[in-house]
């Protein structure tokens, strides 16, 4: 099959499996994209979540740029693009044209209240399978409890400095990321360099 | 003319939303008064439509107020100018990323990021089991008790069902969405 229409195709499943927001297509993206197509391993997917934390646009949008560009250069990152958001369109105006009080309907309320529950237990999984391949070493442990922490603390606790609220500032996904990355390379750059000296 | 000032402020939605679906509602609020295409109250349905279908939840918000503006035409102009900017962004990132993958700092940058990565992922994880497993409500007046946390049972069984099924049984060589399927099935039959 042509590659490009592979990604278009890869990626409208992707959509159409996907229900809330980037987070929840994190299974799918595991089993079609990781194991299915072998096109990304599951720290890559990390590594897009969090660039696709600290830019502009959905997160999912950025996830398939990204692995389609790493494919096949710009053309490929528009394909898996276009795939992504291609069920939405047709759903969504179909929907729109003919349904305006669809999430009115029991059947949906109901339906969705069971989707959701099992979208709670498919990001559980996730998370572990993607722990297993970032979490491997007593820093990178201590650096997912401290954003863990951080990411929540605002709930908890609160402080202000000069009418800016500190946790709120804090628990930014776009602040945790850049201060993680400040941390790695503190721990595996300058590290690593220090160990060559000797 | 409606076209291209759909593009053009859905262009402007996905250029300053940083960070998801729901980072996209703010500037619809501020779109919907500037432009008067639609009411806040039309925004809490397209939001409601938005959450109960497939798709990431941006995309579907600026297919939907794309559509009730200006039909077909006009959701795929608002679609094409929401995911525009980050397009052109992530291909210019995933260019400099793949020049300097060899580079030394830039692997010890990402060793960082990985795991804070997984702990944003788990945050947004727990944050929907809170809204999905327990029912939160606002203390009445009168100095009564204060907020209430209600667990809903049913979708925690739910949830642990799927759970353990998708990782110690034999069903979890099944897709996902077969799980998601069930799941909907099971929440019409249990009245979820």
């Amino acid at each position: 099959m042509n590659i490009y229409f592979d990604l278009f195709l890869t990626f409208a499943k992707v959509g159409v499996c996907t229900f809330g927001g980037g987070y929840a297509m994190l299974p799918i993206l595991q089993r079609e994209v990781v194991e299915g197509r072998g096109w990304a391993a599951d720290e890559e997917l990390t590594d897009y979540f969090a660039i696709g934390q600290c830019t502009p646009g959905i997160i999912a949008v950025n996830t398939a740029t990204f692995i389609g560009y790493k494919l096949r250069g710009v053309l490929g990152g528009v394909a898996a693009t276009l795939g992504l958001v291609f069920p939405s369109l047709v759903i969504i105006t179909v929907i729109a044209a003919c349904l305006s009080n669809f999430a009115q309907f029991p059947v949906v309320v109901h339906a969705l209240a069971g989707v959701n529950a099992c979208v709670v237990a498919l990001i559980a999984s996730s998370v572990i399978k993607l722990g297993k391949s970032t979490l491997k070493n007593g820093a990178s442990i201590t650096i997912f409890l401290c954003v863990l922490a951080l990411g929540n603390a605002n709930r908890v606790f609160h402080a202000s400095v000069g009418g800016i609220s500190l946790f709120e500032l804090l628990s930014s996904p776009a602040v945790l990321i850049v201060l993680a990355g400040i941390a790695g390379y503190v721990v595996w750059g300058l590290g690593k360099k220090g160990g060559e000296r000797k | 003319m409606t076209l291209l000032r759909l593009f053009f402020e859905f262009a402007k939605t996905g250029l300053f939303a940083v960070g998801g679906g729901l980072a996209t509602i703010p500037f619809l609020q501020d779109m919907g008064a500037g432009t008067g295409w639609f009411t806040n109250t039309d925004l809490t349905t397209m939001i409601a439509v938005s959450e109960s279908t497939p798709g990431p939840l941006g995309v579907n918000m600026a297919t939907y107020v794309g559509y009730q503006t200006a039909g077909i035409p006009g959701a795929v102009a608002a679609t094409l100018g929401l995911i525009f900017p980050s397009v052109i962004i992530i291909m210019v990132i995933a260019g400099f990323l793949q020049k300097f993958r060899q580079s030394k700092t830039v692997d010890a940058l990402f060793q960082g990021l990985r795991p804070a990565s997984t702990a944003l992922i788990a945050s947004a994880g727990l944050s929907v089991a809170g809204a999905v497993l327990f029912l939160f409500t606002q203390g009445g007046g009168q100095g009564e008790l204060a907020n209430t946390i209600a667990v809903r049972w049913p979708s925690v069984i739910l949830c642990g069902v799927v759970f353990v099924c998708m990782r110690y049984t034999p069903l979890k060589k099944l897709h996902p969405v077969a799980f998601i399927a069930a799941a909907a099935v099971a929440g019409v039959v249990f009245q979820l």
